[in-house]
């Protein structure tokens, strides 16, 4: 790296520390207008889209800036979590993808926080399995009619758009008849029911499509190309969840804990496992940093990004359990108004999703040992096989498969 | 911080895995490991002379390399790689960080060159009762003006390396405190006697002094145990990251040609969920030890924290990956001619070399004020 170089990202750092000390809000409401403002004044700023083209709207910048930026940004709590899904899947999608409409189209009020945007994949039935999805798209005339059930759908109740995948042929082997649309959300036929999670909270929606039309022009990359369109955008999915870092504010941190520790007294075994949690968490960051020194030298984390994953998901189960040994029954019982315990509550009911979301722990062992150690993969039972013959999903018998695969042909 | 090594450093570690690959594969460790010295001394000349990687991390004016602790733990990991039976961590570890915590005097010049070229080989002789290998505890160990010099009464065990030594350093308390003697290999009253030791490629003594001569070196001998414990952590946490990567290595080669009900044993999500878990207990060790390393050369403030930590999570992953490493090789591997049992030999002495894992984790609690 030349000195230039060197003093060109000194110097963007510089004005985008004092940028984000002057804009960010600081005590954030988190309503969705607060996020569309947010978003228009990072993109008046030259700060939405930073590694994206600029014929797409975008800053044409590095690696190196993003980096800066999620460096930077992690001392704030940004309000762009409406955002986050537009910006670090859908929208990275439709510039690897998209047509030059769609792009003109979709991608400047996006840059502009004007629209909101959210992710279809997930189904009752396909979670981790995501191609074994249901959802049908019929063919009529020159588009399709899309039934079907999709879940887990962050966003889903104020979006404007969002990209769902649907299967346009049963008849192919399940990741061969796959397409990625763009669907309006407020088309006729669509329906977003908020879905209540373990924690009492609703941060996530059930969508259901009757009968909702989609166009040739909605098509996002080729028809029956979807599951590689799908590969496309999870990618781009892994470098958001693992590139932001959130203010940590569940009480599961070493920090929070060790200060419950000095305000309820430790117990030396409480003192073991707070110190123990300290180390994984340590290590953990410091996996981080290199993984981040080696892309910024040029050695893309690839699969390693699922060590990061899998090893956070395991730090919050480590925490539940010191946090009992710090807590006690404070953490079974408290006085309203105890925000103290009421954290550490809504951190122990949402350390399972940290768990399951974006690829299960299992999932993430799965591609460590294909993908990174090479090991074998497992007999596939459903390659090559017509998707309208495979059992999906929690059905439990050939009876009930044949009779729920019966429609799906749409004769 | 730098968390990735330089191609030079690289380099390093290139040309001290040829070096092992060539003189220290797994027959040449086994019989090493039965010799009487326990180690080859042939190789120890090799390492010390014609690689000159002894003296890395000690001054150039001191007869070492100059070069630093990241380079240090590269070496270390090689030769815990390997699995090497040998006095490194004893006499070119924790012998010479000691010595280079102290101020500069001619007893621990002279020592210092001859351990940075191999020539000759110390142990640290510290610990009394079966404690870490820096952890004096309540010593018994006294020493006593005796003329010009000093004379030692007391008991040291378990010593790493300490048959093998040709001159010991012995923590004995004075009149006027702790101090730090040299004593040589032949002193009058000096009984050296070999402990049976869970890991054969390891050799620990028992060693009594029954006034034996000694001499006192100048400095503060608290103050110079815990700078070197704190860099002894880091070498000794690169030789288990190192060794939890072989082991990992070994485990998955292994579970990709055997097959069992028609598979490799490696298509089962038991074994392969497994060896994902070894592999990401590695890839955080390796961060940690990397850190440590680099806080040990350019930010002396930070390796206490960085060194406690990485002694925290990397001694436990080590034992647990190489207990994986038997278990998923099967009867084979719980063979004495298959080296998985080495290796989960290693792991235990290991975790164990510098306090239990307790020690160490109450440790880190007291540098984090909790």
């Amino acid at each position: 790296m030349t000195t230039t170089a060197e003093d060109r990202l000194h110097e963007y750092r510089r004005t985008l520390r004092a940028w984000l000390a002057g804009h960010v809000p600081e005590n954030p409401t988190g309503d969705v207008e607060e996020a569309k403002a947010f978003q228009a004044a990072l993109h008046d700023a030259g700060y939405s889209g930073i590694t994206w083209p600029a014929g797409s709207g975008g800053q044409g910048l590095g690696p190196a800036e993003q980096q800066i930026f999620a460096e930077e940004a992690a001392a704030f709590e940004m309000p762009v979590r409406p955002f986050l899904i537009g910006m670090g899947m859908c929208g990275p999608t439709i510039v690897d993808l998209g047509t030059d409409e769609q792009k003109r189209r979709y991608l400047p009020p996006l840059l502009r926080g004007e629209e909101i945007w959210c992710q279809l994949f997930s189904e009752p039935g396909a979670g981790s399995d995501v191609a074994g999805l249901q959802c049908r798209a019929v063919a009529d005339g020159d588009g399709w009619v899309l039934t079907g059930a999709k879940v887990w759908t962050s966003n889903a109740q104020w979006a404007d758009y969002g990209a769902i995948l649907a299967r346009t042929d049963p008849d192919r082997p399940k990741h061969g008849g796959i397409t990625m649309f763009v669907v309006d959300m407020r088309a006729p036929g669509l329906t977003v029911r908020p879905l209540v999670d373990m924690t009492g909270g609703a941060p996530f929606n059930e969508v259901y499509l009757d009968g909702v039309r989609v166009g040739p022009d909605d098509v996002l990359g080729q028809v029956n190309a979807g599951w590689a369109a799908a590969v496309t955008m999870l990618g781009h999915e892994r470098v958001t969840i693992s590139g932001l870092r959130q203010k940590r504010s569940s009480g599961l941190t070493f920090e929070a804990l060790a200060d419950l520790g000095r305000r309820h007294g430790t117990d030396p075994v409480a003192r073991d496992r707070l110190a123990d949690l300290y180390a994984h968490q340590r290590v953990l960051e410091l996996f981080n940093a290199r993984m981040r020194q080696e892309t910024v030298a040029g050695a893309a984390p690839g699969s390693r990004g699922s060590v990061g994953k899998l090893a956070g998901a395991m730090l919050l189960r480590r925490a539940v359990d010191t946090a009992g040994h710090l807590a006690g029954a404070n953490m079974v019982a408290w006085e309203d108004g105890d925000t103290g315990a009421a954290s550490l509550e809504l951190g122990t009911n949402s350390t399972p999703a940290s768990n399951i979301a974006g690829g299960t722990n299992e999932i993430q062992r799965g591609i460590i040992g294909d993908r990174i150690l090479g090991l074998p993969r497992e007999p596939q039972v459903d390659r090559g096989v017509a998707f309208r013959d495979l059992t999906v999903g929690t059905q439990t018998s050939a009876a009930e498969t044949s009779s729920e695969q019966t429609p799906k042909g749409g004769s | 911080m730098d968390l990735v090594l330089t191609s030079e450093q690289q380099e390093l570690r290139a040309a001290v895995r040829d070096l092992l690959t060539d003189h220290a594969d797994s027959a040449r460790v086994r019989t090493a490991m039965d010799s009487d010295t326990g180690h080859d001394a042939e190789l120890w000349r090799r390492l010390g002379t014609d690689l000159g990687v002894l003296g890395l991390a000690v001054p150039e004016e001191l007869g070492g390399a100059g070069a630093g602790h990241v380079e240090r733990s590269v070496l270390a990991a090689e030769l815990g790689r390997a699995l090497v039976p040998s006095p490194f961590l004893a006499s070119a570890v924790f012998v010479l960080d000691t010595l280079l915590a102290l101020p500069a005097q001619p007893a621990r010049d002279e020592l210092a060159a001859a351990l940075a070229s191999g020539e000759r080989i110390a142990a640290l002789a510290v610990a009394e009762d079966g404690a870490g290998v820096f952890d004096p505890g309540p010593s018994a160990t006294r020493a006593t003006r005796s003329g010009d010099g000093w004379r030692i009464e007391g008991r040291k065990s378990p010593v790493l390396s300490g048959e093998v030594a040709d001159v010991l350093v012995v923590h004995a308390v004075t009149d006027d405190g702790p101090a730090l003697f040299l004593v040589e290999a032949g002193a009058s009253g000096l009984t050296r006697a070999r402990l049976a030791s869970i890991d054969p490629t390891r050799r620990l003594a028992r060693i009594d002094l029954a006034g034996t001569p000694a001499t006192r070196l100048d400095g503060d001998a608290a103050a110079a145990l815990s700078a070197a414990g704190d860099r002894g952590a880091v070498a000794l946490a690169a030789e288990q990251t190192a060794g939890i990567e072989r082991a990992m290595e070994l485990t998955v080669e292994y579970a990709k040609i055997r097959v069992q009900f028609g598979r490799p044993i490696g298509s089962y999500q038991a074994v392969k969920h497994g060896c994902a878990d070894m592999y990401a207990a590695w890839e955080q060790s390796e961060s940690a030890v990397r850190y440590a390393a680099w806080a040990a050369d350019h930010d002396p403030g930070a390796l206490p924290l960085a060194a406690a930590v990485a002694g925290v999570y990397v001694g436990p992953r080590y034992f647990e990956v190489a207990t994986g490493m038997v278990q998923y090789h099967g009867g084979i591997g719980y063979t004495w001619e298959h080296d998985a049992h080495l290796f989960y030999k290693r792991a235990k002495s290991d975790e164990l070399l510098l306090g239990t894992p307790g020690a160490q984790r109450a440790r880190l609690a007291g540098l984090l004020n909790i």
